[in-house]
């Protein structure tokens, strides 16, 4: 089995695993971060060492880490935790938000929940590329505009939207800026000292670390406040209450200091790895690739590859694909037999979005593993498309 | 030798649920949501899980929703069943756990009226008050815990549920500290004295830390709090956490099958350290008289203060709480006692010894030598 499917999720690193271990053993080191005794003051100090390694990817202020239980999590709390510190949504108020269409799911659904309590709610579509532009978020900002949320890195298309120029204009504007880096996050050079975005959503499990553990950057300065989402016990300066899972803490850390330390190799070589596999498959005829390649003005995440195949079904391409692990969209929607909104967005029809692989690479993955990948699509879809009454080449 | 005695704080992993979280930590294991191979094998053992923490409670597996934790999941039973519903009353028991408690408070602002339910001085629900407060208007919910963190109490829940769902309300338990100490099924079978939602932990039964269930009866309608994805039914988004499910799942297991014999061996130990303590003057041992968990006492030292208690005995290598670690640092007293109408000063006092499978005789005599000496040097 070849996995092509991490921005999905990614398997553990072995030295976060290992970090993680003694907090999983019976060796004095299980505490409660909260209890005053030496268990809780052990695994309060492994909490605290987290949360530098994960401010140190981002340039952020330790302090300004707080933990979640994921990305859907830092989301909700972002956008929901912002509106509600204002007292908004309220009667006589008229509240707007401005996001795109090719947001992750728990940001569309957190802002229809929005809409629902009486927000206005833009949701800007991007250019064929997938591309939304400062001007355009500039654009779409009324008297009313509190909030923008805007994700980093595209997760089915690996877009790199343009953050370090929006970000100081929505500051000089004075509207809070949320920005989605799940998929950004090791991928991209972050640096929050000198890109004044207000709030930044992390995930541990796109970045090596474990599933169920997250991270909200929430600026100091100036203070970006929010309302707790989760009540009780007042943990996190009272953003986010509950029992701090010290393993999966130390496992983000650990993660995302490998990461710092990893960070131009790792992206050398994802780059290298979506080249080599667009250049195998693009000889193909009918192939059309999904986002910006990379290219000058065509920012890309260098883990991400989305194709579209003329005259295939997605599911039945990845179908005959069993010992391949892509997915055809987002890991999130793939219950859902509905073509990615995503691709929609871009303008593509039904059948091309539906006929979509979507290509994510990791540390582990090689140049062996992409030969195999390429030659087995190019089979697959001529053998597909000579089945296909609609395919005409 | 360290000794850990705040196992209501959080408990040890057990070495059988680590064994079988590693695989899932370290393998090559993907998004539950994905549809590949990787995906449909971390679906089903997450399904398996599902089975097994139900089974905690005699819970259909249709019924649980994980969470992050309980505090997720009394924050969700909490604002999942207000959310959108016309504000009359939301009750909880003035002993109720902080999670409850302001996740509670946090619905004032929406309008609700928000009450607490008096208890006795057992740490018992006050029964002919409850009955007045229930009458006094309509009502959406009442919180009661099925056993309290500090002192172990363990309410007379199936009592509750036929009062509160006669009130034509519905009833909300925190089992965290009741599941895995005592059996869970009578609290939640029975469509007038079960409860209607149902929060549990693994961490507090040698399960991982962060991840959590709540049981939803299926015909109680409960408004999404995390938005996203749509897993859990649409009910709770988020990639689910793998190792943690299946570690909770085994916890949860291993709790059933050994529930008889773990609340033997704790019962054992906890009687003999509350012996050890009797002959000592000024102790007062809350919720004597009450039902109360196997594991737990909270007691009162006369003129001491609990928390500098709590240190010195922590300089001893004995880990023990003052109340809930939750409220630790805050300098203030235990909410529970208060409501249980003990005074501040008697409430500054209080220690909780929470005592764990593999707590030992030896531990609890070496614990009640030490807080002999402690004493004796105070009196000195």
């Amino acid at each position: 089995m070849i996995y092509l499917d991490y921005a999905a999720t990614t398997p553990l690193d072995e030295r976060a695993f290992e970090a993680m271990l003694p907090y999983l053993r019976p060796d004095g080191l299980h505490g409660n971060p909260a209890s005053t005794h030496g268990p809780g003051f052990k695994a309060r100090a492994a909490v605290e060492r987290a949360r530098a390694q994960v401010a140190a990817l981002i340039g952020a202020e330790v302090p300004e880490i707080i933990w979640t239980s994921g990305a859907t999590e830092s989301n909700n709390l972002a956008l929901k935790g912002a509106l509600e510190f204002r007292g908004l949504p309220k009667a006589g108020r008229a509240v707007h938000v401005v996001t795109s269409r090719t947001e992750h799911k728990c940001v569309l659904d957190t802002c229809r929940q929005l809409e629902t309590l009486g927000v206005g709610v833009t949701y800007l579509k991007p250019d064929r590329l997938g591309f939304v532009s400062p001007q355009q978020v500039m654009a779409a900002i009324t008297p009313d505009t509190v909030l923008v949320s805007l994700m980093w890195v595209n997760n089915e298309i690996g877009v790199v939207q343009d953050i370090e120029r929006l970000a100081p204009l929505l500051r000089e504007r004075g509207i809070l800026f949320h920005v989605d880096a799940a998929q950004a996050a090791g991928k991209l050079s972050i640096n929050l000292e000198t890109t004044p975005v207000d709030l930044l959503s992390l995930s541990a499990h796109k970045l090596y670390g474990p599933k169920g553990v997250g991270a909200l950057f929430v600026r100091r300065k100036p203070r970006a406040r929010l309302a707790p989402q989760m009540h009780g016990g007042g943990h996190e300066q009272g953003m986010r209450s509950g029992t701090l899972a010290t393993h999966q803490i130390v496992g983000m850390g650990a993660a995302f200091d490998i990461a710092v330390g990893d960070f131009e190799r790792d992206v050398t070589h994802f780059a290298g790895l979506r080249d080599a596999l667009w250049a195998r498959l693009r000889n193909l005829p009918g192939v059309h690739r999904n986002g910006p390649d990379g290219s000058a003005g065509q920012a890309a995440a260098p883990h991400l590859l989305n194709l579209s195949f003329e005259g295939v079904e997605g599911e039945a391409l990845r179908a005959s694909l069993p010992e391949i692990a892509v997915s055809s969209g987002s890991a999130c929607s793939s219950a859902t037999a509905e073509p990615s909104y995503v691709l929609r967005s871009l303008g593509r029809d039904d059948e091309l979005a539906n006929a979509s692989l979507r290509f994510s690479f990791g540390r582990r993955t090689t140049m062996a593993d992409i030969e195999t990948v390429a030659g087995k699509i190019i089979r697959q879809v001529q053998w597909l498309r000579g089945l296909s009454p609609l395919w005409k080449p | 030798m360290a000794i850990y005695f705040d196992c209501n704080a959080t408990t040890p992993l057990d070495p059988r649920v680590l064994e079988a979280m590693l695989p899932y930590l370290s393998g090559p294991y993907g998004n539950a949501s994905s549809v590949h191979r990787y995906g449909r094998a971390a679906r089903d053992a997450i399904e398996a899980a599902r089975v097994q923490v139900a089974a905690l409670a005699g819970a259909q597996p249709s019924e649980l929703t994980w969470t992050s934790g309980a505090t997720e999941s009394n924050n969700l039973a909490l604002k999942g069943l207000t959310e959108g519903a016309p504000p009359t009353r939301v009750l909880y028991a003035a002993t109720e756990h902080p999670a409850v408690l302001e996740a509670a408070e946090s619905l004032r602002v929406h309008g609700w009226g928000v009450e607490t339910i008096a208890v006795t001085r057992d740490g018992l629900v006050d029964w002919s008050a409850f009955e007045a407060q229930l009458a006094r208007g309509p009502l959406r919910l009442a919180a009661v815990m099925v056993a309290n963190n500090e002192t172990g109490v363990i309410q007379d829940l199936p009592r509750a549920a036929v009062m509160v769902h006669a009130a034509g309300a519905l009833l909300h338990a925190d089992a965290v500290q009741a599941a895995g100490k005592i059996p869970l099924a009578q609290y939640w079978s029975g469509p007038a004295s079960g409860a209607d939602l149902m929060s549990l932990s693994a961490h507090k039964l040698y399960g991982p830390k962060g991840i959590g269930a709540l049981l939803v009866k299926s015909d109680v309608g409960l408004t999404t709090q995390l938005h996203g994805g749509g897993q859990e039914r649409g009910l709770r988004g988020g990639t689910e956490n793998l190792a943690a499910i299946v570690g909770f799942g085994v916890a949860a297991e291993l709790a059933t099958a050994e529930l008889d014999a773990r609340a033997t061996k704790l019962r054992t130990l906890r009687d003999r350290l509350e012996a050890g303590l009797q002959p000592l003057r000024g102790i007062t041992i809350f919720g004597e008289r009450a039902p109360r968990l196997p594991n737990t006492t909270q007691f009162g030292v006369a003129g001491w203060e609990g928390e500098a208690l709590l240190m010195a005995l922590d300089r001893k290598g004995i880990a023990v709480s003052s109340g809930s670690a939750c409220a630790s640092g805050t300098g203030e007293p235990s909410h529970v006692l208060l409501g249980m109408g003990f005074a501040r000063a008697v409430a500054f006092s209080a220690i909780r010894v929470s005592l764990g499978v593999d707590s030992t005789e030896a531990e609890v005599d070496r614990f009640l030598a030490v807080f002999g000496e402690l004493r004796r040097q105070a009196a000195a």
